[in-house]
């Protein structure tokens, strides 16, 4: 099991409050930074290799170093508007520690020469937001925001916003718009944020996780920090297991942990239940391909995942046991792409919905044979497959509702042929029994 | 409202509508016609552009709606541990079809995508407050606890 470095407060009583927090060595890595000059604040995190944890992966040193150095406001987004299905890591971030992501803020935002700090969260997480704005009352109250951050003479306001249900404000352009007080249509870019971004102000956006992580890194040192990963991605990494696995939760693991590993060991996902096989992972969030079930000795890490055209995504693995029907769920997959297309680009907003159409017609037993070719022609015409990120929309919505339809056909055909032939769904529970009528115990 | 307008700059107040929609919901229980005026004049904004945000997002209701807003995940996870019964379950249970108000105006039942606690599957919200790992036994306890808190009609 990893060193847990990120989680290593959770679950403990009164593991919210800043008193906790400070008894546990929290604010220390904040004294440190604050002494440092911001340029070497960022080129340590450069160094730590960490990576963003938002989905993307994209190196968040270097997202920093994008922002120019000019006069006038600059902001920092915290993006907790967390809404890929199988991703609930931020939600328990801001649950059991939530002074671990008000350090880390304020550390961003002296790097960045940031005065200011919006942490927008999906609307649904109403307690959540009522948490931070808890944290960041008790940080005004002990002088860690406000107009001297620990009596540095550097003055820091930071707000929660609430969105209020709209998956794509999770793309960071859109969350920017949506801030903004407008519907959440992503934008066109460049110009990155990090150079025309909230109110046409140089802004940076970066996950919940990724922020939580900075106290650790200068706690323990990025070139430590950096050892824990693998070359190119420090650290380890909040994973979140859900579906038919014994112990779904969030785990901290090591970026050299396989899927069969997180699947199985005993404290992880703890096996299937019932006796049951794995059949088929989705790796990293419902956007990323679908891994079969002889396709998962693999590290759950972005570049291991990426040499295999996949992706790590948010880190959220779902596991399908062989009672799955697969039809059923891409159609459930497809059927929540098609109700988040935010409707800006053709391709997604007309697409996504004839994908699920046909989807449920082949499901219920009504597909034609012609049905999985016109399927295929719907998903090439949004994003086609791979490369991954090439898609024709102007977010990647587009692609990720097309890579699990894809990777689906490509790897199940049979199960949707069979569908077809056999005008019905051939599985008795297709997808899901309730625990209490026992027979998923 | 003015707490929301404060935090932000100058000329940018248009960024206050969407939590001046929410107090408006949190007032009201939905957000009439008239009220989007409001949240215009106060955010330096125009009704067309608040209208455009309320349509967009799924939480704010455009009409009147249930005492109580059932909301239940049916996203992957959620379903692969049996969204699709609890939804049947309450269907029946509750005299009502996904997306409608019960007669009684007591219950309104949504689908809805994804909320972010797979790991507590199935999971539903009511009025915005989160019940996880569901079974049809706490979904007909959830049920019975909401209508005792509801007042006798005279």
């Amino acid at each position: 099991m990893a060193e847990r470095l990120l989680t290593k407060n959770w679950f403990q009583p009164d593991s919210r409050s800043l008193a906790f927090y400070k008894q546990h060595g929290g604010m220390e890595s904040l004294n440190r930074v604050l002494k440092m000059a911001p340029a070497d604040v960022t080129a340590e995190v450069k160094k730590s290799n960490l990576r963003g944890r938002g989905g993307a992966g994209f190196p968040t040193g270097m997202k920093w170093s994008f922002v120019p150095n000019v006069e006038g406001p600059k902001y920092l987004c915290i993006n907790a508007d967390e809404s890929e299905p199988g991703t609930f890591k931020d939600r328990l971030i801001i649950e059991q520690d939530p002074h671990s992501l008000m350090e880390g803020i304020a550390i961003a935002s002296w790097a960045l020469g940031v005065h200011t700090c919006y942490i927008y969260i999906r609307g649904e997480y109403l307690e959540q937001a009522e948490i931070l704005e808890k944290a960041i009352e008790e940080c005004y109250a002990a002088g860690i925001f406000g107009k001297s951050v620990l009596d540095s003479g550097w003055a820091l306001d930071v707000y929660v916003h609430r969105g209020a249900g709209a998956y794509i404000c999770g793309e960071e352009t859109a969350l920017l718009n949506s801030l903004e007080g407008w519907k959440g249509w992503p934008r066109l870019k460049p110009p990155f944020p990090a150079v025309k971004g909230l109110f046409g102000a140089p802004t940076v956006v970066n996950n919940v996780e990724t922020i939580n992580t900075l106290p650790t890194i200068f706690q323990m040192g990025a070139d430590a920090y950096a050892k824990l990963g693998t070359d190119k991605s420090g650290g380890t990494k909040l994973i979140s297991i859900s579906g038919h696995v014994a112990k779904p939760g969030v785990y901290e693991i090591p970026m050299q942990t396989s899927f069969l590993d997180i699947i199985h060991k005993p404290e992880y996902g703890g096996g299937v239940p019932g006796g049951r096989k794995v059949k088929a992972v989705i790796p990293g969030g419902s956007s990323a391909p679908v891994l079969a079930a002889n396709e998962l000795d693999v590290w759950a890490e972005f570049e291991a995942l990426k040499a295999k055209d996949n992706m790590a995504g948010s880190g959220a693995i779902v596991v399908m046991d062989e009672s799955t029907c697969m039809v059923r769920a891409l159609w459930r997959i497809s059927k929540f792409y098609a109700e988040e297309s935010c409707g800006q680009c053709t391709p997604c907003r007309e697409g996504t919905p004839w994908m699920e159409r046909i989807l449920r017609k082949i499901e219920e037993g009504q597909g034609e044979p012609k049905d999985l070719t016109l399927l295929l022609s719907v998903v090439n015409s949004i994003a086609p497959y791979p490369p991954i990120g090439l898609g024709t929309t102007i977010c990647a919505l587009g692609d990720a509702a097309a890579l699990p339809v894809h990777s689906f056909v490509q790897k199940f055909r049979a199960e949707f042929e069979q569908h077809i032939n056999e005008h019905r769904c051939p599985f008795p529970h297709p997808f899901g029994i309730l625990a209490d009528e026992g027979v998923r115990a | 409202m003015a707490k929301y307008l404060a935090r932000f700059p100058e000329g940018r107040k248009a960024a206050a509508i969407l939590p001046g929609l929410h107090l408006v919901q949190d007032l009201v229980g939905w957000v009439p016609p008239e009220a989007m005026i409001q949240v215009a004049e106060k955010c330096q904004s125009t009704p067309e552009r608040v209208r455009e945000v309320a349509t967009f997002y799924v939480m704010y209701f455009l009409q009147p709606k249930g005492k109580h807003v059932i909301d239940v995940c049916t996203n992957i996870s959620c379903s692969l541990r049996g969204a699709e019964p609890l939804i049947e379950h309450l269907e029946q249970k509750l005299d009502v079809h996904m997306g409608d108000t019960t007669k009684d105006g007591m219950f309104t039942l949504r689908e809805f995508e994804c909320l972010g606690a797979c790991g507590n599957a199935p999971v539903l919200q009511v009025d915005s407050r989160f019940h996880m790992n569901m079974t049809l036994k706490k979904a007909d306890q959830l049920i019975e606890d909401l209508r005792k808190q509801a007042p006798k009609k005279a």
